[in-house]
This record gives C-alpha cells, sequence and structure tokens, in this order.
C-alpha cells in the first residue's frame, strides 16, 4: 500500500516537473540549449590537463564579479577617502578582508589560467582556421582584462595605483599631435586626480565588465558553431556515426567534461585558497609593498614596476629607445617604445594569418618551430622577469659598449626575439618538417 | 499566375527596385548616424576637465627668500609639483660645461619653456630655476640629487634623478644622453613679483 503511494507520488511530482518544463520550453529555448550547448555538445574525446582552463577563466570571472559586488558596498570611490575605505574593508568590515583578498588574488589568477589557455591555443593550433574568430573574440577578451586590471589597480589609491596611472595615462600623451589632450581628457584633469579615480572606478565597475561578457558570450558562441579543437589538431566533425551523426571521437561535453572540469576547479582552488590564506601578497608581485602607502603626488616611489601580469610588455616599453626627433620639425619622442608595446599584445590577434604550417598541433610540427616557440617563451618570462626590476639590476658594461645598462641590452636582446616569432612566422611554420596527421584523435582506449 | 504568390517577394519582383524607397531609407539612416554621433559630443566633453578642475590650475604666488643656496623647495601649481632651485655660484659655472652630454642643451625645442628662459640656466636669474618636477618621459617625479658624486656615481655633477625608469637631468632640467625622457623638463610659465616672490602660471612679458 504504502509502496504504491509512494510510486503515485514519484509519477505525480514528475509529471508536473515535465508540465512544467514544456511550459517553459514553449515560451524560451530552455532545453535546446542545453542540448546545444551542454548534454549534446559534443567535444574531443581527448582532451587533456591544457583544456582546464577556459572553464577556470569563467571560475575566476565570477568569483571577480561576485567578490566585486560585495567590495562596492564598503569602497569609497574618492581621492579623500578611498585609501582609508580599502584599509576599513581590511580591517573592520567582518570577513571584508577575505573578500578583498579573494579580488586582488583573483586577479593575479585570473592572468595565470588565461595565460595558460592562450598557451594551450598556441601550442595546438586553437587558432587556425576554422577558429579564427574564436581567437579574436580571446584577444579582445585579453585586452579588456588588462583594461580592468589597470582601472582596478587605481582604486585603493596607494602609490603604486597612483603612479602606475599616472605613468600609463602618460602613454598617450606620446601620440603624436593629440597625445596630451588625450591623456587630459582621460584623467579629467592636469594631473591623476580625484576625477581621474571616480570615472576609473567607473570603467571598473560598469563598463569593462559589460563588454567582458559580451565577449566572453561571443567567445563561447563562436566555439559552439565550429566545435572544440583538440590536442591533435584535428577535425572530429569529418567523421561521424552515420546514423546518429555524432562525430565519431566526440564526447558529451556533459556529463563528460563538467565532471572532468570539476577536478581542475578543485585542484585550482586549493591552490587559490592556499595563496588567500598564506601569501595574499605573493612576496610583493600579486600586490606590491609601495601600494600599502597612500598616493602622494608629489613623491614618486624610487622603483615603479607594474604587477607581474604587464611587466612583459613594460620591459618592451622600456627597452624601445626614444626616436630622437628630425631637426625642428619633428620634436624627439618615446612614441617608439609605446607603439612597440601596443603592437607586442595586439600581434596576438595575426597568428591565424601568420601560422602557414600544415599541421596545428606541436605533436605533428618539427624542430624549427619547438626552437622558436621555446625562444618566444624564454623571451616571455625574461622580459616578465626584467620588468619587475629596476634597469640598473645588472650594472652597466664598460665604456666600451657606450655604459650602457646590461639589463636593457639583454631587454633589448629579447625584445628582438620577442617579435621575431611572429614576424617569421610565415617562413619558419612553412619551412618546418611537419609529421603525418592521424585520421582519429590518440591518445585515448 | 497566382497558384504559388504566397506573400514572398518572387524572383521577378525581387529585381524591381523601389528607387524612390531605397533612397528614402538610405537619407534616414544617414541622418540618423548623424544625430547619434552629435549625441556622444556631450559624453565625450563630459570627460574632459571640469570647471572645478580649471579654477585649481589658477596661478600660485611662492616666497622664494628662505631657499638657501644650493638647495630648493617644491611649490604646487595645477597639482604638480614645481621646483625651485637656489643654484650656488658653482653650480651655475658648471651648468655651460656639460652641453656636449646632453640631449638638447641649447633648448632648440620651444615647447619645454616661455621664450624668456630659452638660456643655459633655463630661468630668468641665473641662479633661481623653477622647473616641473615631471619626468618628460612617463611622468614620474624624478628625485633631487643636487649635489655631485654620492649614490649617482663619481662622474655626477648634481642634478635630478628619475627613479621609473632611469632618466638623468642636470640642475637646469636639460636631459642626458641617453635616458628614455626625449625631452628637457618643462620650465612653467612664471615672473617676478618682487625680488622674493614669484608668480607661477603667468609668463614674463617679454621685451622686444
Amino acid at each position: 500500500m504504502t509502496d504504491n503511494n509512494k510510486t503515485g507520488l514519484a509519477d505525480k511530482l514528475s509529471k508536473g516537473a515535465n508540465e512544467g518544463l514544456a511550459w517553459v520550453d514553449a515560451r524560451f529555448p530552455l532545453t535546446s540549449n542545453i542540448k546545444t550547448h551542454l548534454t549534446e555538445y559534443y567535444a574531443p574525446k581527448n582532451f587533456n590537463f591544457w583544456y582546464f582552463f577556459g572553464s577556470l577563466a569563467l571560475l575566476v570571472l565570477v568569483l571577480q564579479i561576485l567578490t566585486g559586488i560585495f567590495l562596492t558596498m564598503h569602497y569609497k570611490p574618492d581621492a579623500e577617502l578611498a585609501f582609508g575605505s580599502v584599509e576599513y574593508i581590511m580591517r573592520d568590515v567582518p570577513w571584508g578582508w577575505l573578500i578583498r583578498y579573494m579580488h586582488s588574488t583573483g586577479a593575479s589568477m585570473f592572468f595565470v589560467v588565461v595565460y595558460l589557455h592562450m598557451f594551450r591555443g598556441v601550442i595546438y593550433g586553437s587558432y587556425r582556421n576554422p577558429r579564427e574568430l574564436i581567437w579574436l573574440f580571446g584577444v579582445a577578451i585579453f585586452l579588456c582584462l588588462m583594461g580592468e586590471a589597470f582601472f582596478g589597480y587605481l582604486l585603493p589609491w596607494g602609490q603604486m595605483s597612483y603612479w602606475g596611472a599616472q605613468v600609463i595615462v602618460n602613454l598617450f600623451s606620446a601620440i603624436p599631435f593629440i597625445g596630451p589632450d588625450v591623456s587630459e581628457w582621460l584623467r579629467g584633469d592636469y594631473l591623476v586626480s580625484d576625477a581621474t579615480l571616480n570615472r576609473f572606478f567607473a570603467f571598473h565597475v560598469i563598463a569593462l565588465p559589460l563588454v567582458l561578457l559580451g565577449l566572453v558570450a561571443a567567445h563561447l558562441i563562436a566555439l559552439h558553431e565550429v566545435g572544440s579543437n583538440n590536442p591533435d589538431g584535428i577535425e572530429i566533425k569529418k567523421l561521424k556515426d552515420p546514423q546518429t551523426g555524432i562525430p565519431l571521437d566526440g564526447i558529451a561535453f556533459h556529463p563528460y567534461y563538467t565532471v572532468k572540469d570539476l577536478v581542475g576547479v578543485t585542484m585550482f582552488l586549493i591552490v587559490f585558497s592556499a595563496i588567500i590564506f598564506f601569501s595574499p601578497e605573493m612576496g610583493g608581485y600579486f600586490l606590491e609593498a609601495n601600494n600599502f602607502v597612500p598616493a602622494d603626488p608629489f613623491k614618486t616611489p624610487a622603483h615603479i614596476a607594474p604587477v607581474w601580469y604587464f611587466t612583459p610588455y613594460y620591459s618592451i616599453l622600456r627597452a624601445v629607445p626614444p626616436f630622437p626627433g628630425l631637426g625642428s620639425f619633428i620634436p624627439p619622442s618615446q612614441f617608439p617604445g609605446v607603439v612597440a608595446m601596443g603592437v607586442s599584445v595586439a600581434i596576438f590577434a595575426l597568428m591565424p594569418w601568420l601560422d602557414k604550417s600544415s599541421v596545428k598541433s606541436i605533436r605533428y610540427r618539427g624542430a624549427l618551430y619547438k626552437k622558436w616557440l621555446a625562444a618566444f617563451v624564454i623571451s616571455f618570462f625574461i622580459l616578465g622577469y626584467l620588468g619587475t626590476v629596476p634597469s640598473n639590476i645588472w650594472g652597466q658594461f664598460g665604456s666600451w659598449f657606450g655604459n650602457a645598462d646590461r639589463a636593457t641590452v639583454v631587454a633589448r636582446i629579447f625584445t628582438v626575439v620577442y617579435f621575431l616569432f611572429f614576424i617569421l612566422m610565415p617562413w619558419y611554420t612553412k619551412k618546418d618538417n611537419t609529421l603525418p596527421v592521424p585520421e582519429r584523435v590518440t591518445g585515448t582506449k | 499566375m497566382s497558384d504559388n504568390h504566397n506573400g514572398a517577394p518572387q524572383a521577378g519582383e525581387a529585381s524591381q527596385v523601389d528607387l524612390e524607397k531605397r533612397n528614402f531609407l538610405i537619407a534616414t539612416t544617414a541622418i540618423g548616424a548623424i544625430g547619434a554621433a552629435a549625441v556622444a559630443i556631450p559624453f565625450v566633453k563630459s570627460m574632459t576637465p571640469s570647471e572645478r578642475a580649471k579654477a585649481a590650475g589658477a596661478p600660485v604666488e611662492v616666497d622664494i627668500s628662505k631657499i638657501e643656496p644650493g638647495t630648493m623647495m617644491t611649490a604646487e601649481w595645477r597639482g604638480k609639483p614645481v621646483w625651485i632651485i637656489n643654484r650656488t655660484e658653482e653650480m651655475t659655472a658648471e651648468l655651460p660645461k656639460h652641453n656636449d652630454q646632453l640631449t638638447d642643451p641649447m633648448c632648440e625645442i620651444t615647447s619645454q619653456q616661455p621664450g624668456y628662459c630659452k638660456n643655459t640656466g633655463r630661468s630668468i636669474k641665473p641662479n633661481i630655476g623653477v622647473v616641473v618636477g615631471i619626468c618628460t618621459h612617463l611622468g614620474c617625479s624624478p628625485t633631487a640629487k643636487l649635489q655631485p658624486g654620492g649614490d649617482m656615481g663619481e662622474k655626477w655633477e648634481g642634478g635630478f634623478f628619475c627613479p621609473c625608469h632611469g632618466s638623468k637631468f642636470d640642475l637646469a632640467g636639460r636631459v642626458y644622453k641617453g635616458s628614455p625622457a626625449p625631452m628637457n623638463l618643462v620650465i612653467p610659465p612664471y615672473k617676478y613679483l618682487s625680488d622674493n616672490t614669484i608668480l607661477i602660471g603667468v609668463d614674463t612679458e617679454e621685451k622686444a
């Protein structure tokens, strides 16, 4: 008797749920979207470790938005009050320190996972035809993220916030003719001031996050249109089951990859928590010591360095010598360094067209490509390191080399290598001895 | 004839373009776009310095009587640090001697100083230098290293060192060769109200 009653109740509930779902589906494409993007989105079955970082980037985005909302409840975007309000969050707001450290650590971890995600795209050729637009949306997301990080870094109104913003806004004044007006317009004042802080707050909490969310949506829509690449760099849609039309090497994103990604999330959260609880400043790399001193427009800190994720580009900016000027017509200018820095980021967007290789994945590329990639990675790390230290860190060469700073000379060499990786790409990818590519994905049983 | 005519344009009809309607649509769209662009102007303008910020940029009067020779003070004009350096006779005498190490010793780049300061000391009076303390590289404020030698090395003749990117300037704010900064420091417009008072932000009338 009781069994029958139970079954009856379960039946009723399940019937009610189905009717409710049908009601929604008649008005909004809920079931069909779940199918398209999760249960019937077929991803290659050979995803490895590198494929964690896309979903992790999404996780960090959600964390940043969530912690950001709660920080805005206590933060004051006012030059008189900003520094104090951050300290207030750290000391007086219940659990405020945790939310703030989650946000500040989240910023750095965002770049960690995004750099690894980009590197995955590079080594497996995920930027190649037909995924050029996914890559371009990705580059736009990266630029947007850099903007978010820059605007957000001014908000605590510490010394490094202030002088970092001063340096970056002044980059625009290097643009010939209109430059000084552009940087005044960006600042809203003759110097970085309350007006600047207030508008950077607006950019950081509303303008860029909206753009970022739109770009992330476009990135995912484009991905689900063409399908995911994989470590073998081959198209799984070429071989489909004739009955079902499902790619032979494809498995449903949900449940297979949602479960796999949960493992990545767990690993990530272990690292993330360890940083928050044991070393939120990461020895000055995530939060710089000078930023615990309130902004002072009259006193530049002895050593200004951006946060670690900007340092490779900052090194390039410092390494490029200024234009010496041409007679009385063209004044000397630091524009070349500014252009080089801009190009060093924007040039990623050209990769789909610079790579002329017949294969996509590094697994089937030859030694030539691997050497260039290694040179690029080494350059990136060395430039990244040099961007964190003063340019006289290694002393000077003797008078035989014009007493040049050793670190500056090294930065110049690796700046050249950095750009050659892109400039010579059409040549070495074509000349490279590639291996034959398999029909089906490898490494799975 | 009208068997399959269900409201959708047929092959024959599609080629017959209503030019009058098309031109009307183009004109409407263009005017709409101009209107939308015009609306952007107030938004762009709203980001320029406000009246309050401009008012804060008014000229400032500074009493320079208490600066001992060989020292300096910092005044604030438009929120920027303005250094007022009282150079000793040795310092002034030293200035022309290192011209060969400078990018622009003769102050040829006119945007960096008013006409009445186009001289070796870049000043109205040879001993009193007035300089905007903002590096022409990327806007940091250089550190004063007025005395020769010290932590700047034996060859240092006194001047300013920018901690951000290592630009070096002499005691007249002229940039040394090899610095990331491309130009000399800016000399603000200023004038003497009396022997001991200067007004920063207002030009001295130049005598013909």
